[in-house]
């Protein structure tokens, strides 16, 4: 237990923690809103692929990001107007926006597997990233710094602004909300597609960064660890953050059991273990709150002005 | 003059029936804009993957093959749908139920009989039901929603699965594959039904259409789940016990697609990497698409069993990736939930007038 190898593992830890925390903030402002967008991995698969070949065509990963953004919006807004406008299922809904997504971005990407991913500049002069210490703050990449600051950001928006209080009031009552004059369906589809392009980001952090290259159904289910983690967090910024990390460690210990060779369980075991404290911990979670919960009071049903 | 909506008092009967024909037909057209879009010959490759399997004879097996798991999966998740109970972890209790039935067929290697295969096929259905029975108990005890419960169990499924095959359940003649071992000549069903070409898996799905159509239309249990789905407080007042239908609509789910995967593999003969197949993702489109009626369920699932075999032919002439086919079933999903506005609501032309008179 050397103190590089600390660092290493701190390292790991907040880059697999990233793409998870940005998915999962953009899903708690969808939430916010009274809707559940079950096609997070969808999103975050047609944003990997885009911004992975999009990136690659320009030769500037940067454009490749923004069209994972925009790809991301795109995708979203099939589900915001089946759900918003057509008053469809949203469970149903947004498991088809997954099925969907898998299936487009492993057509798109067909011609793009077998490529390394474009490196990014790093953020910070490297004389900052030199010792130690300097790398666990420094030696990011940006991803890392964009989701620290728009988790805190989110967190701030929605108790600190009135847009923030207003998208809260959908969420909770949109009856009411609607009666005194929001736009309970545009503020909606808002929401939707501002969880679209930061799923979208989330997924070009796979691709661009992580693994740095494109394969089918990279994500690996991280997108459904981001939806159980906006449970957790009781639909709060600040216990999103820590929820993160905690998976991030979990995930860490698995790649680690896998190099080290020597394990105390088979790997399988530590890859299995994130989903099955996600399901403990659920568990844990809604017994603690009991029904009730504290998920917004909407979360989920339809809003049809018109009956 | 504007279009508006109105609500019907009643389901239209033959939407329910006529929008999931239409629904394809739909997503067939543009398929073709999409495809011409993209640069393929987009009517050569709808072609291929929507006719050639139903008119090409040599197709039909294939096709059977695939429907048969579809259908068994479909039917079970019909029951939920009607309850508006979301198993989406078929795909994880179809594994689980794989697994039970080859650890029978592990313990039974050096043994004869013809017990066998029943006892896999019961075996493989509770491995199934206790694999649901997780999001079940989780719901009823602690509210936890079934949805992200049941899908998370797909992942330590597949952790499972690749554990069992690399490690305990090795083939030891396998030349270090990771695959378990063939099942003996008295663990596996006939290939085909007598000389029919189709697989055993399709009587099983043509019995399994039956017996729910039977359940749905003709017990109170049928009726009761219904009741819980539609008007959920009035069926409580009505003395249903909810949490009584969780548990139903999660243990039949569980245990058909614990049947399906028992089927599958005494189809593949062995449990490998490739076993894993999406198909339990695939049935909820299938239940969908069939309007979670027991005959629609049939009918669908051999629709996107076509797109299946479809897409491998797409894939050979017309050369589109091999995953058209995924995002094809995913359009079918789109177009299927979207038509449902004509079932709950007719559209209406009114003038401005009639606006305002009203």
């Amino acid at each position: 237990m050397t103190l590089t190898f600390l660092i290493d593992a701190l390292i790991t830890v907040i880059g697999i923690t990233t793409p998870i925390l940005l998915a999962a903030s953009g899903e708690l402002v969808v939430e916010k809103s009274g809707v559940i967008n079950l096609g997070v991995e969808g999103m975050m698969l047609v944003g990997a692929i885009t911004g992975f070949a999009v990136g690659f065509e320009f030769s500037d990963p940067w454009i490749g990001v923004g069209a994972a953004a925009v790809a991301g919006t795109a995708t979203s807004m099939i589900f915001a107007v089946l759900v918003l406008s057509l008053g469809t299922n949203q469970v149903a809904t947004g498991l088809a926006l997954t099925i969907f997504g898998i299936g487009l971005s492993s057509l798109i990407g067909t011609n793009y597997t077998g490529f390394a991913a474009l490196p990014f500049d790093p953020p910070f002069p490297d004389y900052l990233a030199q010792d130690p210490i300097g790398r666990v703050i420094f030696g990011h990449s940006a991803f890392v710094y964009f989701a620290f600051i728009l988790v805190f950001a989110i967190g701030w928006f929605l108790s600190h602004t009135r847009a923030g209080l207003v998208l809260r009031a959908v969420g909770e009552n949109d009856f009411s909300a609607h009666s005194i004059g929001y736009p309970v369906i545009a503020i909606r589809y808002a929401a939707i597609a501002f969880g679209g392009a930061v799923a979208g980001i989330a997924g070009a952090n796979f691709s661009m960064v992580i693994t740095p290259m494109w394969a089918e159904q990279m994500t690996a289910g991280r997108g459904w660890i981001a939806l159980a983690l906006v449970v957790f967090s009781g639909w709060r910024a600040g216990r999103l953050l820590a929820g993160a990390y905690f998976f991030g460690v979990l995930m860490t210990l698995e790649l680690y059991a896998k190099a080290s060779g020597y394990a105390i369980m088979p790997s399988q075991f530590w890859a299995a273990m994130p989903y099955i404290i996600a399901v403990a911990v659920l568990a844990f979670i809604s017994a603690r709150d009991g029904r009730s919960g504290k998920e917004p009071a909407c979360l989920g049903k339809p809003f049809l002005p018109n009956g | 003059m504007r279009l508006v909506l109105e609500k019907r008092l009643e389901q239209s009967r033959t939407m329910v029936v006529l929008t999931p024909i239409l629904s394809v037909i739909g997503v067939m057209i543009l398929g073709v804009i999409i495809f011409d879009a993209i640069g393929y010959d987009g009517f050569d490759a709808v072609w291929q993957l929507f006719i050639t399997p139903v008119i090409d004879t040599y197709k039909w097996r294939d096709v059977a093959t695939k429907a048969a798991p579809l259908i068994l999966i479909g039917l079970g998740l019909s029951i939920g749908n009607r309850a508006k109970i979301w198993n989406i972890g078929a795909e994880g209790q179809y594994i689980v139920g794989a697994i039970s039935a080859a650890g029978v067929a592990y313990a039974t290697q050096e043994m004869s009989g013809f017990w066998i295969i029943p006892l896999m096929l019961i075996i493989g259905m509770a491995g199934g039901a206790a694999y649901a029975a997780i999001p079940a108990g989780l719901k009823t005890r602690y509210g936890v929603s079934e949805v992200l419960s049941s899908l998370m169990l797909v992942y330590v499924s597949l952790q499972l699965l690749s554990y069992l095959i690399t490690g305990p359940w090795k083939d030891p003649n396998g030349m270090n594959f990771p695959q378990t071992a063939q099942l003996t000549a008295s663990q596996l069903l006939p290939r085909e039904l007598g000389e029919t070409g189709l697989p055993p898996g399709l009587l099983f799905a043509l019995v399994g259409m039956i017996i729910f159509a039977i359940i749905v239309d003709r017990t109170v249990f049928g009726f009761s789940i219904r009741a819980i789905g539609e008007a959920p407080q009035a069926a409580r007042f009505g003395g249903f016990n909810s949490n009584r239908i969780v548990w139903a609509a999660l243990m039949i789910s569980g245990g058909m697609a614990g049947l399906a995967g028992t089927l599958e593999l005494m189809q593949l003969t062995r449990l490998n990497l490739g076993y894993p197949s999406g198909y339990g993702f695939t049935a909820i489109i299938v239940s969908l698409l069939g309007r979670s009626h027991p005959f629609g369920v049939f009918v669908a699932g051999i629709v996107l069993a076509v797109t299946y075999v479809g897409g491998q032919v797409a894939q050979t002439v017309v050369h589109v990736p091999n995953a058209t086919a995924g995002l094809f079933q995913a359009l079918i999903l789109f177009a299927i939930l979207a038509s449902d506005l004509f079932v709950r609501y007719r559209i209406k032309i009114k003038s401005s007038v009639a606006e305002i008179r009203a």
